[in-house]
């Protein structure tokens, strides 16, 4: 199959560790060849977390410059920050809800306008999924199912060989049976959205 | 059942790196393992710590690396298998034990774990622990993904009871924390006693002792020499004239460039899994395949410099270069991208990086570095005695979530370098300066290599204020107990050796016990050790709250609000505390209900008595 590398870029305790996670067993229980990286430690008191997903024949487990085919991010500053991963034909997916650093509380620079930030995002992908992660997780009664609205909108923007089927099964087996509903329906919701 | 104890050979399962290498351990039959945390390798004592509550292994978290290693040998020597893991640096606080572990040998296998940490993403520096292997002459593994994490560790095992000397295996934080199928094998029946056989004349390692055993370990050292050349680990890839060695995780660039560039018939790759000793036979082949070699390696020249050693002594005159080539350099880790320009390059093909888009546009943007969490009670301490010592005193730390009281406004790190520094660097800075010292370290770091310092810092009289940070737990690695913590909760029965205790019995005369959430008394105090003419020590006992919560010890208490009827807005919570729980909304602080623990550390520094817990 063709290669796809994914990058995940969010804030300690959003959960895109356990979203690329997920990734990779769905395509593990698809034979899909896959590779998660994740960097744990000191990055997971509130600062920057990434992590990669790289399917099909490649085994590298980073996504170099310029390299990713699909960014998905969890807030809309670290979606911009993490520009430099993106080609002209990089397809991005974003949540659109701020969560401020603390430097910007303590008046160490200023948090960019959510649209301008969506604007500039748009003028360089090749295309842009925007969506109110953490109002839809709201919605549904969870509100840490931001990672399962922002899967959704990973399965449903196409860009990738795993259905949502595939990626259902998992999520029944991979989360706890009191958040199960609200999972998948945020899952879901995540998915009409990027359709 | 744990995860890792399934006992279902032939099936694959997604494993984090870590994972892997003790469900290595556990196919290989492992009876005993020790360590001590440190990323990137604290998931593998991680999942023993939990195995070892339902299964025959004996899993210890020790005090420090060094007595992790030392333990680890005595079981090892007794005959039974045996894992010891750390992170790079732990290898430092272990190297003493290491250097003559290795003249000894041992009966039962040992395999070390030593994570190595390139681009720092949680440590002091990024040394290079391949030249523990030249230094110790004991054999390494470096695995290049998931699968051969859990394959080389079986492989490790077997390997040290065959030489009689412990294997280092080296991983890097990439490796450690990726996840790919692992195929399971079978889980090997453990063996979980031995009997000690006394031989003093080989272990107890008085001179005329060691002078036997150096021989004993340059023997082995030749026959692992032997192995090297003939185990698969190691292998040339290819026929081409174009010679690629790489090892560790950079195999998979090298192999990935090779396929993006469309030159697999071209080139040769010699990969070097049993990295050393070299394989020597098998790199003079290789040198004699091809016209030039690239040398693809993170960090250090190793490799790089030991095959121009066999090519000058062989007489091959080719070119073999690695660092400088490119964006190939001694800094930080490699990349996909980097390693394919790099071969384009040194093979002068033509060759065009995917372009990133244009983000010359792009605002500043502010910075989100990490911080310490809502409610952390290490903030509270800080807080205390900055307000006593003011800014100008000097303020060594430690290692742990504490460090990052580096930042602003905190602003309270002035120096560190090594677990247990903080103590011991107080020392001398008192001495050399007529500034005031208050020294912080965390109690896990405290129990690791504090005491020692602390010890010196009491017999040479020396004069500073010493806080130990006692929140309970190992925080920064996930949390982890330590010899200070009530194990309890976490389903063991250990013996807890109190910290007051301790440092009394060290006989430091002015030891203040604090509880940081209350301001007022801490201060009182903090000032009291600052009046003392002589070593002080508080201890600030507060509950780390993200280990409260994952134990259920957490207290819930009402998250605050700012009442704006009575905020004037001096923002002292904001300019003093930067708690993250809070944020600006227009002019305006504002407390996260959601992110705020309660613990009321802001509403007692509001001159205005502005925040108030939030009624319901």
């Amino acid at each position: 199959m063709e290669t796809k590398r994914l990058v995940f870029i969010g804030v300690g305790g959003q959960g895109n560790l356990l979203a690329s996670r997920l990734v990779g067993e769905a395509a593990m229980s698809m034979g899909i060849p896959a590779v998660v990286s994740e960097i744990h430690g000191m990055a997971q008191r509130g600062g920057i977390v990434e992590s990669a997903v790289l399917l099909g024949d490649v085994t590298s487990p980073i996504v170099s410059t310029a390299e990713a085919d699909v960014l998905i991010g969890f807030e809309p500053l670290e979606t911009l920050r993490a520009m430099g991963k993106c080609n002209k034909d990089t397809v991005v997916i974003t949540n659109t809800h701020p969560l401020p650093p603390f430097t910007v509380s303590v008046g160490q620079g200023t948090y960019p306008q959510v649209d301008e930030s969506l604007d500039l995002i748009k003028k360089k992908a090749k295309k842009l999924i925007a969506l109110d992660g953490i109002a839809i997780a709201e919605e549904v009664g969870n509100p840490l199912a931001l990672n399962m609205v922002m899967l959704g909108a990973l399965i449903g923007s196409g860009t990738i060989p795993i259905g949502a089927e595939d990626m259902k099964k998992v999520l029944s087996t991979s989360t706890k049976k009191a958040f199960l509903e609200s999972n998948l329906k945020a899952f879901d919701l995540g998915m009409e959205k990027a359709q | 059942m744990h995860k890792l104890l399934t006992d279902s050979p032939g099936e694959k399962m997604l494993l984090l790196g870590n994972e892997a290498i003790a469900r290595g351990a556990l196919e290989a039959g492992v009876a005993f393992a020790t360590c001590y945390p440190g990323t990137p390798s604290s998931e593998i004592p991680e999942n023993f710590f939990k195995i070892s509550q339902e299964s025959d292994l004996y899993f210890e978290y020790s005090t420090n690396e060094k007595v992790a290693l030392e333990v680890g040998a005595g079981s090892a020597i007794a005959g039974l298998r045996t894992m010891v893991t750390m992170k790079h640096v732990g290898l430092n606080v272990a190297a003493d034990p290491l250097m003559t572990l290795a003249y000894t040998g041992i009966k039962g296998g040992m395999v070390i774990i030593n994570a190595d940490d390139p681009f720092l993403f949680s440590s002091q520096n990024e040394q290079d622990n391949r030249y523990y292997a030249r230094l110790s002459s004991l054999p390494m593994l470096e695995p290049t993904n998931v699968q051969e994490m859990k394959d080389m560790t079986i492989a490790a095992f077997d390997l040290s009871e065959e030489l009689g000397l412990p294997v280092i295996i080296r991983t890097t934080t990439r490796l450690n924390h990726i996840r790919g199928d692992v195929l399971l094998g079978e889980l090997k029946p453990v063996k979980t006693k031995d009997t000690f056989e006394k031989k003093p004349f080989h272990w107890v390692c008085v001179p005329a002792v060691s002078r036997n055993l150096h021989k004993l370990l340059l023997e082995r050292y030749d026959k692992s020499a032997e192995k090297s050349d003939n185990l698969s680990y190691n292998q040339i890839i290819g026929e081409g004239k174009w010679g690629l060695v790489t090892n560790g995780v950079s195999f998979n660039y090298v192999r990935d460039a090779v396929s993006d560039l469309g030159i697999s018939d071209k080139v040769s790759i010699l990969k070097l899994g049993f990295s050393w000793p070299m394989p020597k036979d098998l790199c003079v082949k290789f040198l004699k395949q091809v016209e030039k070699v690239l040398v693809v390696e993170e960090l250090e020249p190793v490799n790089e410099t030991d095959l121009k050693a066999i090519a000058q002594e062989e007489g091959i005159d080719i070119s073999i270069r690695g660092k400088g080539i490119a964006g190939l350099s001694r800094l930080f880790e490699y990349d996909p991208g980097m390693v394919r320009k790099a071969v384009a390059q040194y093979f002068e093909m033509d060759y065009k990086a995917p372009e990133t888009v244009d983000t010359s546009d792009t605002p500043e943007l502010p910075g989100r570095p990490p911080n310490l969490c809502a409610g952390c009670p290490h903030r509270a301490t800080y807080y205390c005695v900055k307000q006593v010592y003011g800014p100008d005193a000097i303020y060594p730390t430690d290692i742990g979530c504490y460090t990052l009281g580096l930042l602003p406004p905190i602003s309270m790190a002035d120096f560190v370098i090594c677990m247990g520094s903080s103590v011991s660097s107080g020392c001398g800075f008192s001495k050399a300066t007529d500034q005031k010292v208050v020294s912080f370290i965390g109690d896990s770091t405290f129990f690791h290599s504090g005491i020692t310092g602390l010890v010196n810092a009491v017999h040479n009289n020396h004069k500073f204020t010493l806080v130990i940070l006692d929140n309970g737990t190992t925080a920064m690695t996930g949390h982890q107990p330590h010899p200070g913590v009530d194990t309890d909760p976490m389903g063991v029965d250990l013996t807890r050796i109190s910290i007051e205790n301790l440092v009394r019995g060290l006989g430091v005369k002015d030891i203040h016990i604090v509880k940081p959430f209350k301001l007022k008394k801490t201060i009182e105090a903090v000032k009291a050790s600052m009046e003392y003419d002589g070593l002080s020590v508080i201890i600030s006992q507060e509950m780390c709250p993200l280990f409260a919560k994952a134990t259920g010890q957490f207290k819930k208490s009402k998250p605050f609000h700012v009442n704006h009827n009575k905020c004037k807005n001096h923002r002292d919570c904001i300019n003093l505390l930067a708690c993250p729980a809070m944020y600006l909304d227009g002019e305006q602080v504002e407390i996260d209900k959601n992110l705020c623990i309660g613990c009321s550390v802001c509403a007692q520094v509001c001159p205005e008595n502005a925040i108030l817990p939030l009624k319901e």
